[in-house]
C-alpha cells in the first residue's frame, strides 16, 4: 500500500531524510505543556524515536525517529498523556504566545487565555497556505509578533487623572517615544506617537493613568525566504470580540483570495493592500 | 507636593554601575533603611531613569519626587515601604 505522505504531514509527521522515519510534530498551544504531557512524551521519545526531542523554532515540539509502523502505537501511546499530534501543511499552525499578563510583570493581556482560544477556533483549518497566528503580551515583543500572518500584541490605552499627579514627571521620561510633555503642571499626550506600550501608566508612582488593555494587530508578516514585517490596520483594538471578528475577517479573506500555496503578504500585495484594509475596517467598524 | 521638605535619611549613588545592579545597589540601599524611612538616589538619564523607579514602585516602595539636576542626572526620592 502507497505511504499517503500528505494525511500523514496534516497529521503532523514530517518525512525525515531517513526513509520510512519521521519527525513527529506534537500540539503545543502558546507555548506550555504540562509536566504529565512533557512526561509522556519523554517516555515515547525513548520507546519510540531516538531519546531525544526537538524544539522547534515557534514553540513546537518534535519526537524524531519515529518509524512508519510504529505510527498507530504512537499516537496511541501519546493520547494516554493527553498530547495530541501536532499539523504541517497549508492550514493554521500552532499559536504561539509568550507568558503574558497571568506571569510577566510587563503583560497587558492574558496571552495565554488569547492563545487557548484562537487554538480552538483556528488550529489546524485547512487554508491555501500555511498561517500562523503570533501572541506577545506587550511593546517588548518577546514573541516577534510581526513575524507573523496575524500577529497580536498586547498594550494599553492611558488616560491622566490630574488629581492624582504629582507632577514627577516619570512618565515623560519613562516613554521612549516621546509621547507626553509636561506643560504647565498639566500632561500632554500626543496620540499620534503613542505606541500604547503603558510605560507612563505602570512607571508612575501614583498610579495617576487609568489603563483598558486592548491588542495591537499585525497581517502579513513573513520570516521565511522572504522577510516581512506585518503591517496594523487598525491602531488599537480594546474590545474581545472585536479582536475575534478581526482575526475571524483576516483569516476568511485570505481564505477567500489567496492562490493555492501563496502566503498572506502576497495575496495582501497581489489583491490589493487598500482592499484588505478595507475588509478589516469593515470588520472593525460593523463588528 | 514638590513643595513639601522632604527629610533625607540616607543617599546612594548609582551613576556609576548599569542595567541591572543600578536597580539591586538602589534595593541594598533601601533595605538598610527601617520603614517609612527616605532614601536619595542619584541616578542617570535614559535607561536608569526609565526603569529604576517603576522597579522599585513594583516592590511596593513609595515615589515621592522626582528632581531633574539639569546635567544628565536626577535624584529620586523614595520612602522605604516594608511588606
Amino acid at each position: 500500500m502507497a505511504t499517503d505522505y500528505a494525511t500523514l504531514k496534516k497529521g503532523g509527521f514530517m518525512r525525515q531524510k531517513q526513509k520510512n522515519n519521521f519527525s513527529l510534530r506534537l500540539r503545543v498551544v502558546g507555548g506550555q505543556m504540562t509536566a504529565q504531557q512533557l512526561a509522556k512524551v519523554a517516555e515515547v521519545a525513548d520507546k519510540f524515536g531516538h531519546g531525544y526531542v526537538h524544539f522547534t523554532s515557534r514553540q513546537g515540539v518534535e519526537i524524531p525517529f519515529i518509524k512508519l509502523d510504529d505510527i498507530d502505537a504512537v499516537k496511541d501511546a501519546l493520547a494516554e498523556g493527553d498530547v495530541k499530534p501536532g499539523v504541517c501543511g497549508p492550514r493554521v499552525r500552532t499559536i504561539t504566545a509568550c507568558q503574558g499578563s497571568e506571569v510577566c510583570p510587563n503583560g497587558c493581556i492574558d496571552t495565554e487565555a488569547l492563545a487557548v482560544e484562537l487554538d480552538a477556533r483556528y488550529f489546524g483549518r485547512d487554508l491555501p497556505h500555511k498561517f500562523k497566528f503570533g501572541i506577545t503580551g506587550c511593546l517588548n515583543n518577546c514573541l516577534k509578533a510581526e513575524e507573523n500572518d496575524v500577529g497580536i500584541k498586547g498594550g494599553v490605552k492611558v488616560e491622566w487623572q490630574a488629581d492624582k499627579c504629582i507632577q514627577c514627571g516619570l512618565c515623560e521620561k519613562a516613554c521612549r517615544v516621546n509621547a507626553i510633555n509636561v506643560v504647565d503642571g498639566k500632561i500632554e499626550i500626543d496620540r499620534s506617537k503613542c505606541n500604547y506600550c503603558g510605560r507612563c501608566a505602570f512607571g508612575c508612582p501614583t498610579d495617576a493613568y487609568t489603563t483598558t488593555p486592548g491588542y495591537v494587530v499585525s497581517f502579513g508578516g513573513l520570516f521565511g525566504n522572504r522577510i516581512s514585517k506585518g503591517e496594523a490596520v487598525i491602531p488599537f483594538i480594546d474590545n474581545h470580540d472585536l479582536l475575534l471578528k478581526v482575526c475571524d475577517a483576516a483569516i476568511q479573506w485570505f481564505d477567500d483570495n489567496a492562490n493555492p500555496s501563496e502566503r498572506f503578504k502576497y495575496t495582501i500585495e497581489r489583491v490589493g493592500e487598500e482592499k484588505f484594509n478595507q475588509a478589516i475596517r469593515d470588520a472593525y467598524n460593523n463588528g | 507636593m514638590s513643595d513639601l521638605n522632604i527629610e533625607i535619611d540616607e543617599e546612594v549613588d548609582i551613576t556609576n554601575v548599569v542595567c541591572p545592579v543600578t536597580f539591586v545597589k538602589a534595593k541594598v540601599a533601601l533595605e538598610e533603611l527601617d520603614d517609612g524611612q527616605v532614601l536619595k538616589i542619584h541616578l542617570n538619564d535614559g535607561e536608569p531613569v526609565q526603569n529604576v523607579p517603576r522597579s522599585l514602585k513594583d516592590e511596593g516602595h513609595q515615589i515621592l519626587k522626582l528632581i531633574d539636576n539639569e546635567d544628565g542626572t536626577y535624584d529620586l526620592i523614595v520612602r522605604k515601604v516594608e511588606e
